[in-house]
């Protein structure tokens, strides 16, 4: 795996807001066919040190590389041309549309004529739904009447469907029942076997032992160390997390 | 009643489109009642729709503005600012280079307020999308700002007479006659024939669920039927007799015995329906209308599907600004004058046709149709009272009651299915 260079590689990250340091100093990095972990607790910088791979945040210093390339993402279009897909914690879906239009979002089908073919869109909407999520049938709804896992679907379709190559899952499951949950399971083992690279926050220190080939743990807007799921054990995880211990070095971070 | 909902849900309207097009009905049933058969006439009807055009053209934009969670108040007081200055230019400025009359004077007034209206509400919604005003605060200043402009370009005298060419763009003095309504109505029903089967076989090819043919014949036949009644009606109104003997006297020719002229579409009220027809292309069809309605549902959402929200902003804010001029040539060319008054409490009387049409002030959700009926529904009830002779200050609490109830049935209808 190390001998090509990495899908994906944030260097040295920083952000600051105010006189909150959100995200300090944080190099991880990502490889093709690989699902690599970010825990920490709420306000740790997970989803900060994200938001500037997807383009929603602007980092104060730090370099991002694609496929060992230095790359610059000033907002979700760029992030977005890089093959880079974000599913977010609150699933950014325009409750008042259906979900193709929201599949779409930004990226509409156009007739020769310019405008927009919603016919053609929700034909591929129905493809790709019948591949993730063949018990989804509502497609003329606005898709604030769907249920939660069924807005997930569309939040997922979204991301897959235009060749993601990096992919950031947000919490996925947190809305989610258990059918479901094992759903999204299924898809992040689908989508590794497909070579794709996936970024996965996530609260819950279980979940990521079963789905994950690397963690990276973050406490206080700092890395407290990146670590292989198969030399560690769901306390050392928790270690981690909880005290900013170290699980190889028994090191404790400070702050 | 179960028969009937049955049949509108295999027609596959929009229940609200119903609800308005029976309380509009409600409304000239009463009126026609009390003032004993004078209120659904051709005549009353071609005032009915002439009065509606402003108000109505400005309307549509307004959906747009209410759908991204913004507002503007200054478009009466832009209103009055464009048109003190397109009678300034067409009555002042161009005669002195071109002389009075010249054919060119109305293209270049009706160009010059266009990109004045443009610019305007671009600059206000740079202010809003950009500087991160609130649209009240920006509107609310430009409503104080702009008025008091239109009164600054004449020193607050009245411009007058406007342009003859240009007064045809306004009023009963501009109408298409009874050929031309009808070309323009049976293209219309066309149309709407074409676009409904065009897209059933748009449909068909996706081998997407489709209508029954009974049901789409039907629709097609609704249409075909409104439109031609619409002209059919308007046809109907009658030019009186001693205009047309002015007509011919001008022409220094004596009127035929017995002739008669139907006025037929008004020009303003055909600016209107091209006005609807395009909003309601670039609400559904445009990537700019999607991203409208993306926007207003879910700003977050819309900003992180790379939608450039704040240059959205000045867009929607300049389409505002354009449709206050389409609008401010309608009312100053029906009135045949400007004054600086012109347009004063519009910017309420838009708001409020937006929101009876069943635009959501909480956004994402509104229609231009319904903008456009909200506009005539207003308008029918105002000038229904006055036929009838209630007092202003009356006519005033009734529209603003009204105005309250009808916000309060379209939540409770939201709540009801759920939408």
């Amino acid at each position: 795996m190390t001998t090509q260079p990495p899908l994906v590689e944030m260097r040295n990250m920083n952000i600051a807001f105010g006189g909150n340091h959100a995200v300090n100093d944080v190099t991880v990095d990502l490889y093709p066919g690989e699902v690599v972990g970010l825990l920490g607790h709420n306000g740790a910088g997970k989803s900060t040190l994200i938001k500037m791979l997807s383009g929603a945040y602007q980092p104060d210093s730090g370099d991002i590389l694609v496929n060992g390339e230095k790359v610059t993402i000033q907002n979700p279009r760029d992030a977005r041309r890089h093959n880079i897909e974000t599913i977010y914690q609150t699933l950014a879906l325009a409750d008042n549309l259906d979900a193709a239009s929201n599949l779409f979002l930004g990226r509409e089908l156009t007739t020769a004529a310019g405008f927009v073919d919603d016919d053609s869109m929700e034909a591929e909407a129905r493809k790709i739904m019948a591949r993730l999520n063949p018990n989804f049938k509502n497609f003329s709804s606005p898709v604030s009447s769907l249920s939660g896992g069924q807005r997930q679907s569309v939040a997922i379709a979204r991301a897959v469907y235009f060749n993601a190559k990096i992919l950031i899952m947000d919490e996925p499951t947190a809305a989610l029942g258990p059918h479901e949950t094992q759903m999204v399971a299924d898809l992040i083992q689908q989508l590794k076997a497909e070579g794709l690279g996936i970024f996965l926050i996530d609260h819950d220190v279980h979940q990521v032992m079963e789905l994950c080939d690397r963690a990276a743990v973050m406490k206080n807007g700092k890395l407290v160390g990146v670590v292989k799921i198969s030399e560690v054990t769901d306390d050392d995880l928790l270690g981690m997390i909880i005290l900013g211990k170290h699980p190889h070095t028994g090191e404790v971070m400070e702050g | 009643m179960r028969q009937l909902k049955s049949i509108l849900a295999t027609l596959e309207v929009d229940l609200r489109l119903i609800g308005m097009i029976a309380a509009l009905a409600v409304i000239w049933g009463v009126f026609h009642a009390v003032t004993g058969g004078l209120y659904v006439t051709p005549r009353n009807i071609f005032n009915l729709s002439v009065q509606t055009a402003s108000v109505a053209v400005m309307a549509t934009g307004m959906v747009f503005v209410i759908v991204t969670r913004h507002i503007d108040l200054s478009v009466g007081a832009l209103l009055g600012f464009i048109g003190m200055t397109m009678g300034m230019i067409q009555a002042k400025i161009l005669p002195e280079f071109l002389g009075y009359g010249h054919p060119m004077i109305w293209v270049i007034t009706v160009f010059a307020g266009l990109l004045m209206g443009a610019v305007f509400g671009a600059f206000q919604g740079w202010l809003i999308g950009y500087l991160t005003i609130p649209a009240f605060i920006v509107t609310l200043g430009g409503l104080l700002a702009w008025r008091g402009a239109a009164w600054w370009v004449t020193e607050g005298q009245t411009v007058a007479p406007l342009d003859e060419t240009f007064k045809v763009l306004g009023g009963a003095g501009g109408t298409l006659g009874i050929f031309w309504s009808w070309v323009v109505g049976i293209l219309a029903s066309l149309a709407a024939v074409a676009l409904v089967f065009q897209s059933r076989r748009r449909k068909v090819a996706h081998e997407f669920h489709v209508k029954p043919l009974w049901a789409e014949f039907a629709l097609a036949g609704i249409y075909v039927g409104v439109i031609c009644s619409f002209v059919a009606v308007l046809n109907a109104y009658e030019v009186p007799t001693r205009r047309i003997e002015r007509m011919f006297e001008a022409k220094g020719e004596v009127m035929p015995e017995g002739l008669t002229m139907g006025y037929g579409l008004p020009i303003s009220v055909l600016v209107l329906l091209a006005v609807t027809v395009v909003m309601t292309i670039v609400a559904q069809r445009t990537r700019l209308g999607r991203y409208i309605f993306a926007t207003g549902g879910n700003p977050d959402a819309a900003e992180l599907s790379g939608i450039d929200t704040k240059f959205l902003t000045v867009k929607v804010f300049a389409i505002m600004g354009g449709l206050v001029a389409i609008g401010a040539v309608i009312a100053s060319a029906r009135l045949g004058s400007a004054a600086n008054d012109l347009g004063t409490l519009d910017e309420l009387r838009v708001i409020a046709a937006a929101v009876i049409g069943g635009t959501a002030l909480s956004g994402g959700v509104g229609t231009i149709y319904g903008a456009v009926l909200g506009a005539l529904i207003m308008q029918s009830l105002q000038s229904g009272m006055a036929m009838v002779g209630v007092d202003a200050p009356l006519q005033s609490i009734v529209v603003g009651v009204v105005l309250v109830f009808a916000v309060w049935i379209d939540i409770v209808y939201r709540r009801r299915t759920g939408s």
